[in-house]
């Protein structure tokens, strides 16, 4: 099989997804549902208190403003998060139907199916993360990049929604269920939760503070934070780009070993 | 065939020996060899789990066999299961298209992932809706298809990457009359076009009609293999029962064609005659009967079926569903042979 059928094959698959996603899109409209509603909440029901109460970084009086300004990165991180988890829903799905069966005797790239997917889930997130961003600039999210800061920041979304997309597809193909495949990406969703996003991990516990710092989700956030915001980065760019890459690997390894062990039963 | 020649010009239709295949403690597949000539078409006749969708999977390269080796197509299903794959067509048992996409969409999608390029694609789907009686719902959401049409779509998408072998898991399953016909019309149009085909059935009557050879799939095991006619004349049951107004034609009727008293009812009134039930057959039962005079009030016919296959092969119809008892009739076909 040539790479450039296994490109074609998957930009069939790709266009099969989309095309799907397009005409039932209650999947894409609850990706963006929740990450902007956790704005909302962090931004008018605590953004108040937290803003005043918590040490942020790059100073600021510690008003609301400035805890949106903190927080909306995180969100944004979540948002990509949760697009992701979606792949082991729509993969898991796919599975059931008797035409991936018939994917099976022929003779195409056999990791199409799921390139197709992942690139769809990837392209789905980015558009949903472009809401996101949307609604952010509305309540007052106020980021100071320049263009290249912005395209920098996309691409660590774009590279962490496309390592999680893989593990979920793998997720979705070791799922007895569309349900399982929906509840058990759900810690992953959390992460971001126990990392930097919400409030700094100064504030935390030691243990948990201790995990926060070596997260992935941590060096993604501070990286995202410092290209929008201008605050410090460190080797936290570094850090996103490794976990993103691992992540990536890994998920394709475990999907594409899943795909083929479920061919030959 | 030595082994010379086997390398020179590998069978393009199948050949398989020795297929094994178990799930855990449970054998499905006991050892099976099947060989199939190249264009014609071949019935794997079989009761619920005798197998053949697993012989199917495994002749399709969805999975692996446990023990045995198959040619299909022309080439290995162990060493080049990919070359299998670019010359097979796959009609499931359950229709394989995609319900989210429209019919000529799902056309489309199988011509994409043959290659074909865009003008060719159109023009094939184009062409295989409109043979299929399909283009006027080519807009339509498969999902709101019925079964038959489904089906229909289904074997148009196995057929636009111009599949040299084609299989059928059980084609007509589930389909009322009228759609069973179609199929059978659609899959008999194939062969004349060189096509091979390899399908599934639990009906007699349909393997009979398609195919040119027939292997009897049971248990895991072939348990007889031959043409429709050759299978036939191994299964008695098949007859012909004449009704009578009274005894006098009964009479009549059973002395013109040489039956003896067991083909005979005289409570009611009825008389069998083996037969396969063709229509040659019957003429000639009818012409007998008016030679002499005699008029019959009702004419029935009973085909073999699975049962019957069963009970003639493995002597054990019973375990399938209530068969009709093969009565005198058959004591009269043995007398006759
Ligand atoms: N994946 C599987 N796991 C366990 N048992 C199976 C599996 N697939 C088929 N079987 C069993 O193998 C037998 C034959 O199945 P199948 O090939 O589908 O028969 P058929 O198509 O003739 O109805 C059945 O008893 C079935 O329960
Ligand atoms: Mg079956």
């Amino acid at each position: 099989m040539s790479t450039t059928y296994a490109m074609r094959d998957s930009m069939t698959m790709l266009r099969r997804n989309l095309k799907h996603a397009r005409r039932y899109p209650s999947m894409t409209i609850s990706i963006v549902a929740m990450p902007v509603l956790m704005l909302l909440l962090f931004v008018y029901v605590f953004g108040g208190a937290l803003g005043a109460g918590i040490e942020l970084p790059g100073g600021g009086s510690g008003g609301r403003g400035d805890y949106t300004n903190f927080v909306a990165p995180g969100i944004l991180l979540m948002a990509a998060t949760a697009g992701a988890v979606s792949t082991a829903v729509s993969v898991c799905t796919d599975m059931t139907e008797g035409i991936i069966n018939r994917f099976r005797t022929m003779s195409i790239s056999r990791s199409s199916v799921l390139t197709g997917h992942v690139v769809g889930n990837v392209i789905q997130t980015m558009i949903s993360l472009a809401l996101v961003i949307g609604v952010a600039l509305l309540v007052g999210f106020r980021p100071n990049a320049t263009v290249v800061e912005w395209l920098a920041a996309l691409g660590i979304l774009a590279l962490l929604a496309f390592g999680l997309s893989w593990l979920s597809a793998a997720i979705g193909l070791g799922s007895s269920s569309v349900e399982a495949a929906s509840n058990a990406p759900m810690p992953l969703t959390f992460l971001p939760f126990l990392g930097s996003a919400i409030v700094p991990p100064e504030s935390m516990p030691v243990g948990l503070r201790w995990f926060a710092e070596y997260q992935p989700f941590t060096p993604m956030t501070d990286t995202l934070r410092g290209l929008l915001m201008g605050t410090e980065i460190g080797d936290s760019a570094w850090l996103a780009l490794g976990w993103g890459v691992v992540l990536s690997v890994l998920g394709f390894l475990w999907a594409r070993s899943a795909f083929h062990r479920e061919a030959k039963i | 065939m030595s082994a010379a020649t086997e390398r020179m010009a590998p069978p393009q239709g199948i050949r398989a020996v020795g297929l094994r295949k178990s799930y855990g403690e449970k054998v499905v597949l006991d050892g099976i060899d099947l060989h199939v000539q190249a264009g014609t078409i071949f019935a794997l006749l079989g009761p619920n789990g005798a197998g053949k969708t697993t012989t199917v999977q495994i002749l399709s390269t969805l999975i692996a066999a446990d023990a045995g080796e198959a040619t299909v197509a022309g080439h290995s299903l162990e060493r080049s299961a990919d070359a299998v794959r670019a010359r097979i067509g796959v009609t499931g048992q359950f229709a394989a298209v995609d319900g989210l996409l429209t019919a000529e969409e799902n056309m489309l999608l199988m011509a994409d992932l043959h290659h074909l390029d865009r003008a060719e694609g159109k023009r094939r789907t184009a062409e295989l809706l409109r043979q299929f009686e399909l283009a006027d719902v080519a807009g339509k959401m498969a999902s709101t298809f019925s079964g038959g049409m489904r089906r229909k779509l289904d074997l148009a998408m196995t057929l636009v990457g111009n599949p040299s072998l084609i299989f059928l898991d059980e084609p007509t399953t589930g389909l009322d009359p009228r759609s069973r016909r179609t199929m059978w019309h659609l899959i008999q149009q194939l062969t004349a076009q060189g096509v091979t085909i390899f399908l599934t059935t639990q009906y007699l009557e349909e393997a009979d009609r398609l195919a040119d050879r027939i292997a009897v799939l049971d248990q895991g095991r072939i348990v007889a293999e031959g043409t429709a006619d050759e299978l036939k004349r191994r299964i008695p049951g098949g007859h012909i029962r004449l009704q009578f107004s009274d005894v006098l034609s009964l009479d009549a009727a059973s002395r013109r064609l040489e039956l003896d008293e067991g083909a005979r009812d005289e409570e009611k009134l009825t008389l069998q005659i083996p037969s396969d039930g063709s229509i040659p057959a019957l003429r000639a039962v009818l012409d007998l009967l008016e030679g002499a005079g005699v008029s019959a009030d009702a004419l029935t016919v009973h085909t073999p079926d699975l049962d019957d296959v069963f009970l003639a092969l493995t002597g054990d119809g019973s375990r399938h569903h209530a068969t009709t008892v093969p009565g005198p009739a058959d004591t009269a076909q043995e007398a006759r042979r």
